[in-house]
């Protein structure tokens, strides 16, 4: 058994200690919002908040996150109000098939946080999520507007 | 008599053209429906009244449209929806989206019309008549079907005509209601009005009443200057589930009582399972089966890790069915070894090549080559697969719902009718989603545990190495130059394996003759560029490496081979490779506006400084036309980075302006991707590569900017989910050649000397 706080919320699940966070919260909680790129921490499309931290969830033993904070895209918003990045996605009109969105879009969110006004330099650093549809472009242009 | 009997009397090939390739007619039912009158389609929930099989309106005035394509990213989910509201005059902040269920009533029409041998402008008695039943062929089969950037071409008319047909009747419904005449009512916002009496009604007040209304012929579809939602960038409807997790893809499907499966296929192509030690693996915590299937086994849990982690430790022996023995080296000497024989299929042959290259003053000679190309949709390959009694239920995120019932109603040997589809969100397709091996996988793995719903999904690794690859090809170029410098003759042959045999023979074997594909020259038979003396031959090489639909198909790879060709010419004739493209398309005057659009958005003749170089390239693909111009920066150590992409695109009638933008960018860096990065390569017959860290892909770093423009035109409505693809690399290489002197010939730049990372 091991105890996980998600979004707020206490969860116990059953499962072997070595298994990746990823696979915890989609199969065993269904929190299906963080999604499976690669498994091998490549694409970020799993990312999530770990005590605040972004952090790639498809190589994250369960065990090594039992006592802190996470905070998943589902848990991004404060009840009905976005956040900002979420805001600043729809308003430059981001995701296409939106698959990546929900990682890139956790990845941006720890950035700001981090660095409230990134650099495009800052932003190429620290945003190395893979987007197949290529929304890029788009992302650049949303994280700007959310740090403005 | 079982399932493929059927298929056998509903689909065969007459060769000609079509799938992008050999023609497949087929007979059986027409579609007994006429869509502006088979409301009894669509489910409907409390007090909604379905209209027609395109829309159904809520009391409250919401208005549902079914729409028949997958979204898949290109924003079908509110273009379509755009063309219903638009002739509806609906009230476009209550407009909603579902899927429609599979019916022949929703069958693509369009997608077929790819393979034909002639532009969409070309009329005639062959081209019309030809076009007319393909489109015949096409109701008739009946294939729900997205891909070849083919939805809103297919949608155009019959989606207008669904909104009008439900405008007519709903006021109908009020002039009804107000006993007055139904000319003197109009339709603004979602609303009837009768503008004398100052009386008006929402649509979900008259709904139930127009269901009645009697209509007959087809609809009066609007004058163009009257559109109000038609031509602008209304916001996706599909983007706010997109951005706080609650969008459901086709792997986040969850059902009570749920199992988790993931396969090994054999890695040598065409390898089967010589043996797997189920015992080994029995026993582990979770693990419900192990079960074979026609060449690959799978592991059953009740969860995806526990399914995986006991994969891997299954001990499993695959043969190699004989093709431990290709490489990528061998494929490339048999690429070779066709170009140099006798037999080619001829695509087009206008004039005497042969006489006009020996009077030339100039002989240009090339030879380019591309790669087999993975797919990589974001999301991994899945499909939930639930079977009961004599009936299937499927949760496919694929480009082909009607395949899906078929290939499950075949392997389950029921009838398609008893196999339930239903198409959730897909993370990307680029024509990966085309295939139908995962969907037969999954039902061959759900027919072993009847009963109980089973999601398949695959590694990464699986995606990687268990492909249809776009097919790698070697193309071969003489031209001949008069005095002056212009093109008197071009000869283009070109080696590879043909998608649509590939395709056909994965699908109905029965069907894959090895007949002509126009997806082999596309792009390259019907370049643009006057040239009198023209031939363009193809060379069928097949290889044990299966081939599909990749992004724009064989003008992915056709583009960089013709238009990095007509670069070399142009400089060959001492001529700038823009002026030298736009001398030679005088016949078509829409090319031409598109280049210099994006010439001139580029600044083609403002100098750049030293390492630092511009590339044009022009292509048409999907009834679209795009002009694209690189600005690349080449290092003293060969690092490459494209700063900036200006392109320029025709496409008829732009129906989402921002739609467009963003599906030139996606395309764009799909094939920049591609022209970087992207290679598979063979070994002991099977792929190397298996996963991001050595199939790489564009990131922030390396995003250019990019900045498009749509040419106005009255030219017909063109695809824009593919078009931007193709010009990029040849773009690229041609502004690598600007900077430095240096012709790239062959892909990805990678593997050039150059650093791209």
């Amino acid at each position: 058994m091991v105890t996980l706080k998600i979004n707020g919320k206490s969860h116990q699940v059953d499962v072997e200690e070595d298994t990746p966070l990823l696979w915890v919260l989609r199969d065993s909680l269904g929190l299906t919002g963080t999604k499976f790129g690669c498994g091998v921490a490549a694409c970020g499309a799993c990312t999530v908040h770990v005590d605040g931290v972004a952090t790639r969830t498809c190589v994250t033993p369960v065990s090594d996150v039992a006592d802190a904070e996470i905070t998943t895209i589902e848990g991004l918003a404060q009840g009905e109000t976005l956040h900002r990045v979420q805001q600043a996605w729809l308003d430059a009109q981001v995701p296409q098939c939106g698959y990546c969105q929900s990682g890139m879009i956790m990845a941006v969110a720890a950035l700001l946080k981090e660095t409230p006004k990134p650099t495009d330099a800052e932003i190429d650093e620290a945003i190395t999520n893979v987007c197949r549809c290529g929304t890029y472009q788009r992302v650049r242009k949303a994280i700007h507007a959310a740090s403005a | 008599m079982g399932k493929k009997m059927k298929l056998t009397r509903r689909v065969f090939l007459v060769g000609g053209a079509a799938v992008g390739g050999g023609l497949l007619v087929g007979y059986g039912l027409m579609p007994d429906g006429d869509p502006l009158s088979a409301a009894s389609l669509l489910k409907t929930g409390d007090g909604e009244v379905a209209l027609n099989a395109w829309l159904k309106i809520a009391p409250d005035g919401t208005v549902t449209v079914a729409v028949p394509r997958s979204e898949m990213g290109q924003g079908i989910y509110t273009a379509l929806p755009m063309l219903v509201a638009e002739e509806l005059d609906a009230d476009w902040s209550k407009v909603t989206v579902e899927q429609a269920p599979v019916d022949p009533i929703y069958a693509n029409k369009t997608l077929l019309l790819n393979g034909l041998p002639f532009g969409p402008e070309e009329t005639g008695m062959v081209p019309d008549s030809t076009r007319w039943a393909v489109r015949k062929v096409s109701e008739w089969l009946g294939i729900l079907a997205t891909g070849g950037s083919s939805s809103v071409r297919d949608a155009w008319v019959p989606m207008r005509q669904a909104g009008a047909a439900a405008r007519e009747m709903l006021i109908g419904a009020a002039a009804k209601q107000w006993n007055v005449d139904a000319a003197d009512c109009t339709a603004e916002n979602g609303a009837v009005i009768h503008k004398a009496s100052g009386r008006k009604a929402g649509y979900g007040e008259l709904a139930a009443t127009a269901a009645t209304v009697e209509r007959s012929g087809m609809p009066t579809l609007k004058d163009p200057k009257d559109y109000k939602l038609i031509g602008t960038s209304a916001e996706r409807l599909d983007l706010p589930a997109k951005v706080d997790g609650t969008a459901e893809f086709g792997i986040d499907i969850r059902l009570p009582d749920m199992l988790y499966a993931t396969v090994k296929a054999s890695p040598v192509f065409g390898g089967t399972v010589k043996g797997f030690d189920a015992a080994a693996v029995k026993d582990m915590r979770g693990v419900e089966a192990v079960v074979e299937i026609p060449g690959a086994v799978a592991v059953v849990a009740d969860s995806y890790w526990r399914a995986k982690q006991a994969l891997a430790d299954l001990p499993v022996e695959f043969d190699d069915g004989g093709n431990g023995g290709v490489s990528s080296e061998s494929i490339r000497q048999q690429f070779l070894d066709a170009l140099d024989g006798e037999d080619a299929d001829s695509y087009r042959d206008d004039g005497d090549f042969d006489a006009a290259i020996s009077t030339a003053s100039t002989v240009v000679e090339a030879e380019y080559a591309a790669p087999f190309l993975a797919h990589a949709t974001m999301e991994p390959m899945n499909c939930t697969v639930l079977v009961g009694d004599g009936t299937c239920e499927i949760w496919s995120p694929s480009q082909a719902p009607t395949l899906v019932q078929w290939t499950a109603a075949d392997i389950l040997e029921i009838e398609s009718e008893q196999v339930t589809v239903h198409t959730p969100l897909l993370g990307g397709g680029f024509g990966r989603r085309a295939e139908m091996d995962v969907v037969a996988q999954a039902v061959a793995v759900a027919k072993q545990m009847p009963g109980r719903p089973v999601k398949l999904v695959w590694s990464r690794e699986e995606d990687t190495q268990h492909d249809a690859y776009r097919p790698a090809s070697i193309s071969r170029f003489r031209a001949g130059l008069d005095g002056d410098g212009k093109p008197v003759a071009w000869w283009n042959r070109i080696a590879s394996p043909s998608v649509t045999e590939s395709y056909l023979g994965r699908h109905w074997p029965w069907a894959a003759m090895g007949g002509p594909d126009p997806s082999n020259v596309e792009g390259s038979a019907d370049m643009p560029y006057s040239v009198a003396d023209v031939r363009v031959e193809h060379v069928l090489s097949k290889t044990p490496v299966p081939v599909g639909y990749w992004r724009s198909v064989g003008h992915s790879q056709n583009a960089f081979h013709k238009e990095s060709f007509i670069d070399e010419v142009a400089h060959a004739a001492g001529k700038d490779p823009y002026e030298y493209r736009l001398g030679l398309l005088g016949d078509h005057p829409r090319h031409a506006k598109v280049l210099e659009t994006a010439a001139k958005a580029a600044g083609w003749r403002t100098p750049l400084p030293n390492g630092r170089g511009r590339g044009i390239a022009l292509h048409e693909s999907f009834a679209s036309i795009v002009a694209e111009v690189a600005e690349v920066s080449v290092g003293a150590d060969g690092a490459v980075k494209v700063d900036r992409v200006v392109c320029a695109i025709d496409c008829g009638i732009a129906v989402n302006p921002d739609t467009i933008v963003a599906q030139m960018e996606s395309g764009i860096v799909y094939g920049l991707t591609a022209a970087l990065f992207g290679e598979i390569s063979i070994e002991d017959g099977r792929v190397v590569q298996e996963n991001f860290p050595d199939y790489d892909m564009l990131r922030m770093a390396q995003m250019p900017v990019i900045e498009t423009h749509i040419v106005e035109s009255d030219g017909p409505i063109g695809g824009v989910g593919e078009p931007g693809t193709p010009p990029i690399a040849p773009a690229v290489t041609n502004a690598i050649f600007a900077a430095t002197g240096n012709r790239i010939r062959s892909l990805p730049l990678m593997n050039q000397g150059l650093l791209v990372s």
